[in-house]
């Protein structure tokens, strides 16, 4: 088959779903911000995943070359995905399972309901999963009159307590033991009264709350974690066990997969096996993993399906710049690691994925115009800390700055049609780019350091700034600016240091030397 | 269209700026100089780590070492392919292999059954020292997957010819469109704090044999 698009290009088709922010971030995360018990929650959990990652990933002398095989085997999948797509569709079907395709999320949700109603069957267990997460099928089960009970612990304290997830690795994140206890106690059925806040209690009430579920479930809806083009072969990681049993007893097992899941063959799982548990839970390897390669006759599901979803990946595709998220493994390390994560939590930024990638992958498959996606690329500091930790080098930082990029290009666009009056970022990006042109410029806008003196008052503090520059006072007081520049400064010292500043024949190498005490013209230094 | 025809098409007009297939560099370990008793001593390790029992016997005191483990439980199940004389100790402590129930083709223990008995015994196909990793590809000595994840305890047969030192290694040895299952310890949970515990849906106990020679 050609890889080759000989046809009028489309324009990219946007996915739907959970993946909106309702509010723009800086709302949502000043209310959360004001959790305390959220913040510490999350600082605690955070903290003891990062040293636990530091430590399995030191232990590993081709890290570096691990993250850069991962890299390029991602990007090689992008790069030829339609063929890809069919070969893992030719193999995948020819060992007796059945795909369909799912343009976004209401196909998806569709299709997975006609399944489910084909086995007569009015409930489902589920294992974890970030595809039907984003589409919402739950929800739409629900409304279908089909039960879908989730079997990871933390998904399950959230379906309990019908909360959000807030993390994609662990939902519950945001809960402490305590919380998670009372939950149980308050939404488990036959619950012991007595159980206590030992993480070992709270698992063994999940078994014993699940195990029946599990032994009498006819239908399994599953994600993947990995699809294996030149096999047609599914992987799933986990730790509990859950994972096994909707894998393995149901009779019928659905998949629900984004097509860039995809990676060309067995070889390649060894790179991904090494970077995701690592990345992910801090393990040097997870508890459980499955593969499973369409039916096995006498062994596991007998009636086996993957949903194969678009839902706006085609269109992150589009984006020369952006693409390489979809390269994402959801190991979660980037939000781990993430200063802006730590303390707002996962729910402030909406959409399913949270977190550094959240904030490139949401907008890019939702579209940067899209609702409220337009604030996510701005919930960074851009400190890269997501870039170094993530296993397949996706460069968040710079994508971040592509879609700012996009977003202001996006408003441009409208404010011209509207009318020719620039922007008051407009007007501020035009008069630093004079200031910062000359240091003549620049000396003329030093001048008036005291202005801003005069203005912060007695207390020394600007606690709010004019127009857009009031969104950076809005949780912050500015230092009143200092009574002169460093440039005047240092003209001031020198001038007073070396009164006899000619420079001595060879002391210094040209281009080298300190600014001479000449007047502000002479120092336009590169 | 259809919804198939559609995506693939969006997915080739995304492409259209045609970017070239970047070659894949395999710089990282791909075999190991470990052997022998570092592999072993290294699995252990691993194993241990993870709150999974360890023994290391030679092949002729393995019956005796089942024997002792199986002391005290119930009724446990066993594949077919499993030989029988790994029990020989166990059914003379018994008086008769009553305790022992086989999965076969054409004779499999349901799911109800399953949940009735308390351990599995299994052999494996391949471990991975460094990761403390046991892989079952559903051979006729391992079962089918269900076997060794309803029972509460698994019991694990390895032997040191199937260990290598990292994942590559193992791979290599493996036919990827067979069932498998990884299992790294027993099942573990680390949902709540982030805190690993151990023992939620899969077998709570793991014994490892680890079988020299």
């Amino acid at each position: 088959m050609s890889g080759t698009f000989l046809g009028m290009p489309s324009l990219p088709v946007f996915g739907i779903g959970n993946l909106h922010e309702h509010e723009p971030f800086p709302k949502a995360a000043r209310r959360e911000l004001g959790n305390p018990q959220l913040r510490a929650n999350l600082g605690h959990a955070t903290r003891t995943i990062r040293d636990k990652r530091l430590a399995v990933v030191s232990e590993l002398p081709d890290w570096e070359e691990l993250r850069e095989a991962g890299r390029a085997i991602k990007e090689s999948v992008m790069t030829r995905l339609p063929e890809l797509l069919e070969e893992f569709e030719a193999n995948f079907t020819a060992r007796g399972g059945t795909i369909h395709w799912a343009r976004d999320a209401g196909e998806a949700n569709s299709i997975v309901a006609a399944l489910i109603r084909d086995q007569g069957a009015t409930e489902v267990v589920k294992v974890k999963s970030m595809a039907t997460q984003e589409i919402g099928l739950n929800e739409y089960l629900e409304e279908q009159g089909i039960a879908a009970y989730e079997t990871d612990l933390a998904e399950l304290i959230v379906q309990l307590d019908h909360d959000k997830p807030s993390h994609i690795l662990v939902p519950a994140i945001h809960k402490n033991r305590s919380q998670v206890r009372d939950i149980f106690l308050r939404e488990m059925e036959g619950v012991d009264p007595e159980l206590t806040n030992e993480p070992a209690r709270l698992a063994a009430a999940a078994r014993a709350h699940l195990r029946r579920k599990f032994l009498s479930a006819k239908v399994a809806v599953s994600g993947a974690n990995f699809a294996l083009a030149d096999s047609g072969t599914l992987a799933v990681v986990e730790s509990e066990g859950n994972g096994r049993m909707c894998l393995t007893l149901p009779e019928t097992l659905i998949t629900v997969m984004g097509v860039e899941k995809l990676l060309p063959g067995w070889e390649d799982l060894e790179v991904f096996m090494q970077l995701l548990p690592r990345s992910s839970t801090g393990e040097r390897m997870n508890p459980y993993t499955s593969l499973w390669t369409g039916v096995t006759p006498d062994d596991g599901p007998q009636n086996v399906h993957l949903v194969l979803l678009d839902n706006g990946r085609s269109a992150a595709l589009a984006d020369e710049m952006g693409r390489s998220a979809l390269h994402c493994i959801r190991c979660s390390a980037c939000m781990n690691v993430c200063p802006v994560y730590e303390r707002t939590g996962g729910h402030a930024y909406g959409s399913t994925y949270p977190g550094p990638i959240g904030a490139i992958l949401s907008p890019l498959l939702t579209g940067i115009t899209a609702e409220e996606n337009n604030s996510l690329p701005y919930a960074s500091s851009l400190c890269g800390a997501c870039y170094d930790a993530c296993p397949v080098k996706i460069n968040i930082p710079d994508i971040l700055v592509h879609l700012r990029g996009e977003d202001v290009d996006s408003k441009r666009g409208k404010n011209r049609r509207k009318r020719a009056m620039p922007s008051q970022m407009d007007v501020g990006m035009k008069a630093a780019s004079w200031a910062l042109s000359s240091g003549k410029n620049l000396g003329l806008v030093e001048k008036a350091l005291p202005l801003g003196r005069l203005a912060a008052g007695p207390d020394r503090k600007i606690t709010k700034l004019p127009g857009i520059a009031a969104g950076w006072t809005q949780s912050r007081d500015i230092p009143a600016p200092p009574g002169q520049s460093f440039r005047q400064w240092w003209n001031k010292e020198h001038r007073a240091a070396r009164p006899d500043a000619a420079p001595a024949a060879g002391t210094d190498a040209a281009g080298t030397d300190a600014p001479g005490p000449g007047s502000a013209g002479t120092e336009e230094n590169p | 269209m259809n919804a198939r025809a559609d995506i693939l098409d969006r997915i080739r007009s995304a492409l259209r700026d045609a970017p070239a297939v970047p070659e894949v560099p395999r710089d990282y370990r791909r075999s190991s100089g470990l052997g022998g008793e570092e592999l072993i001593e290294l699995l252990t390790d691993r194993l241990l780590d993870y709150k999974a029992n360890v023994f290391i016997e030679e092949a002729a005191a393995v019956p005796q070492r089942l024997a002792a483990l199986l002391e005290g439980t119930g009724r446990y199940a066993v594949p077919h392919g499993l030989a029988e004389s790994l029990f020989a100790e166990a059914d003379a402590h018994d008086g008769g292999s009553g305790r022992r129930v086989t999965d076969a083709p054409g004779q499999r223990l349901s799911v109800e059954e399953l949940d009735g008995i308390d351990a599995v015994v299994t052999g494996s196909a391949v471990a991975v020292a460094e990761t403390g990793t046991i892989i079952l590809d559903a051979a006729p000595d391992q079962g089918r997957r269900v076997i060794s994840l309803v029972p509460d305890r698994h019991i694990c047969i390895v032997r040191a010819g199937e260990i290598t030192a990292i994942l590559p290694e193992a791979l290599r040895r493996l036919d990827g469109t067979r069932p498998q299952t990884w299992i790294s310890g027993p099942s573990a949970t680390s949902d709540i704090e982030l805190e690993r515990v151990e023992g939620v849906h899969g077998p709570r106990t793991l014994d490892v044999v680890i079988v020299r020679g």
